[in-house]
């Protein structure tokens, strides 16, 4: 990364912990066995996927043998859609999901819809936050899946996870929730949230790319989703990222040891932020204003555009991303703020800044100094700026 | 992210003709907020019909700002015959390349020119199809896109 840059977009990937590199390299050169032969090559790298097995397993209070390694967080969505919508098909096509579900459940899910499953979404509240009354409504006799994420990866706003949990539990309903956003960051128990799939990613968290995983709760019926070698409990077939697990399951111990200073840390940095960025007029918050991430603050700011925001802060040497049109080929914006009852208009104007482990008080310093300037400028420019008056 | 060519970040950056013009005779307005980019062009032509004056505000992306720049830029001082004659393509040319999904930020431009262009023969008391023929003053978001892969 240049020197002197502010990297305030954590919600999309964050840099590997320094931990993180160093348990992934052996595993990557003189440890580079495959775990699945049968000499004595392989018998570290085999140790080495049970020490990762057990260490990811004890941080959501799971057991080790209900924990598969993927390749990532939309390998373990598509995996746990598609594989429980066929494994409890039996009962019915009826799968319950919310409108602010990340692609990577929407897009499986809009594809079960095509192979004939019946879909409902249920839309959040203002905050963006889903009802388990509302969910309680959604289940019928056919409902098979149902899928809530953890915590919103483009405003923060954390869900009632463990009361949703409860009522799919009453009706019998498997429950599947996308952790990838909050994982590391917030307590996540398989136990207290009453979940039967779970899916996360190491990149989140500081580990690698392309390394996540699936909770599966014993005896869920979840059909395979990649075929092969029969790896993992012939489970998931493929051969095993163990740098790339080793790496993960470091980054999440890491994580979780630091998880209650960090989470003070951050969430003060992060309200600072807020604070300093409501006092330009006419912004506002966007999610929940306490059940939010730490790490996530996000706005609307009216009459400009968010990839102009994006574009002048990164001329400023700020890193951030936005909800707005323009950031897709779709020319829609984000379907989070829309479905949280934000106009188009509102919508195309929006910014997420999130924060991480190496965030500091200057970087907060920095975004607030540069951003003001940065509207004053954009609005000059717009013409709807003034109208508004 | 380095989507858009070094013209584009420096017609984003530093954008030529922003603002509005007390004494302009020919104000264009083209998109909507719905769609996400509002251009309008403010023009004060003279009586040769040389565009003499021209500014611009903009609501949009990073492309939106670059092609109503270069756009202002490229109309300035020329007669209205030769600025009815800017196509959206002359314009990405202009700035050295658009990504795909942007190119209707140049076809927006091209019509705020036009758009500016025809209220200016309103004015006058014309009709101003004949001459500027269509602005693509729609209201669709969408209609911009498809015209871009004609």
């Amino acid at each position: 990364m240049k020197e002197n840059y502010v990297y305030a977009d954590n919600a999309a990937t964050t840099p590997m912990s320094e931990a993180a590199v160093r348990a992934m390299l052996p595993w990557l050169t003189e440890e580079f066995g495959n775990p699945s032969s049968m000499y004595s090559l392989a018998a570290k790298p085999q140790a080495a996927l049970s020490t990762a097995r057990e260490a990811v397993a004890a941080v959501i209070g799971a057991d080790p043998a209900e924990i598969f390694f993927t390749s990532g967080g939309t390998e373990s969505d598509n995996w746990a859609l598609r594989g429980a919508a066929y494994g409890a098909e039996k009962k019915g096509r009826h799968i319950i999901t919310s409108a602010i579900e990340h692609h990577a459940v929407l897009e499986p899910l809009e594809q079960l819809e095509r192979e004939g499953f019946e879909l409902t979404v249920i839309s959040p509240d203002a905050f963006g936050r889903i009802s388990p009354e509302d969910v309680r409504a959604a289940i019928r006799p056919d409902t098979c899946l149902c899928s809530i994420m953890t915590a919103n990866n483009e405003v923060g706003t954390i869900q009632p996870i463990a009361e949703i949990g409860a009522v799919c539990r009453e009706f019998g309903v498997t429950f599947h929730t996308d952790a990838v956003q909050a994982m590391g960051h917030i307590p996540v128990d398989v136990e207290d949230m009453q979940v039967d799939l779970l899916s996360a990613s190491a990149h989140k968290f500081n580990g690698p790319k392309g390394v996540g995983f699936l909770y599966v709760r014993r005896g869920t019926r979840l059909k395979n989703l990649i075929h092969g070698g029969g790896q993992e409990k012939r489970r998931r077939s493929g051969t095993e990222n163990v740098g790339g697990i080793m790496a993960m399951a470091t980054a999440l111990t890491e994580a979780v040891s630091n998880m209650r200073e960090e989470y003070v840390r951050i969430s003060a940095l992060r309200d600072r932020l807020i604070a300093g960025i409501l006092q330009i007029p006419e912004t506002s918050l966007t999610g929940h204003p306490t059940e939010r991430l730490p790490g996530i603050a996000s706005f609307t700011i009216s009459c400009i555009e968010g990839e102009s925001i994006i574009l002048s802060l990164d001329l400023a040497g700020i890193a951030a991303s936005s909800g707005s049109a323009c950031s897709t080929a779709s020319l829609d914006p984000s379907h989070v703020l829309t479905s949280m009852g934000l106009s188009h208009e509102e919508a195309h104007g929006s910014l997420r800044l999130s924060l991480g482990r190496y965030n500091t008080e200057a970087d907060v310093d920095r975004i607030l100094a540069a951003l003001p300037p940065i509207v004053e400028k954009l609005r000059a420019m717009s013409p709807v700026w003034k109208r508004d008056k | 992210m380095k989507m858009y060519t070094d013209k584009v970040m420096d017609h984003f950056a530093n954008p030529r003709n922003v603002g509005e013009l007390a004494d302009a005779n020919a104000v264009g307005e083209v998109g909507n907020m719905k769609c996400g980019d509002i251009m309008k062009i403010y023009m004060r032509i003279n009586e040769d019909e040389i565009i003499e004056e021209v500014k611009f505000q903009t609501f949009g992306c990073g492309a939106a700002v670059a092609t109503s720049s270069m756009a202002t830029e490229m109309v300035k001082g020329k007669k209205v015959s030769e600025a009815l004659e800017l196509t959206n393509s002359a314009v990405v040319e202009a700035l050295e390349g658009l990504p795909p999904q942007k190119i209707h930020c140049s076809v927006l431009a091209e019509e705020a020119v036009k758009s500016a262009i025809a209220d200016y023969y309103k004015r006058k008391g014309m009709d101003p199809t004949p001459i500027v023929g269509c602005t693509g003053d729609c209201k669709s978001c969408h209609a911009h896109a498809a015209r871009d892969e004609e």
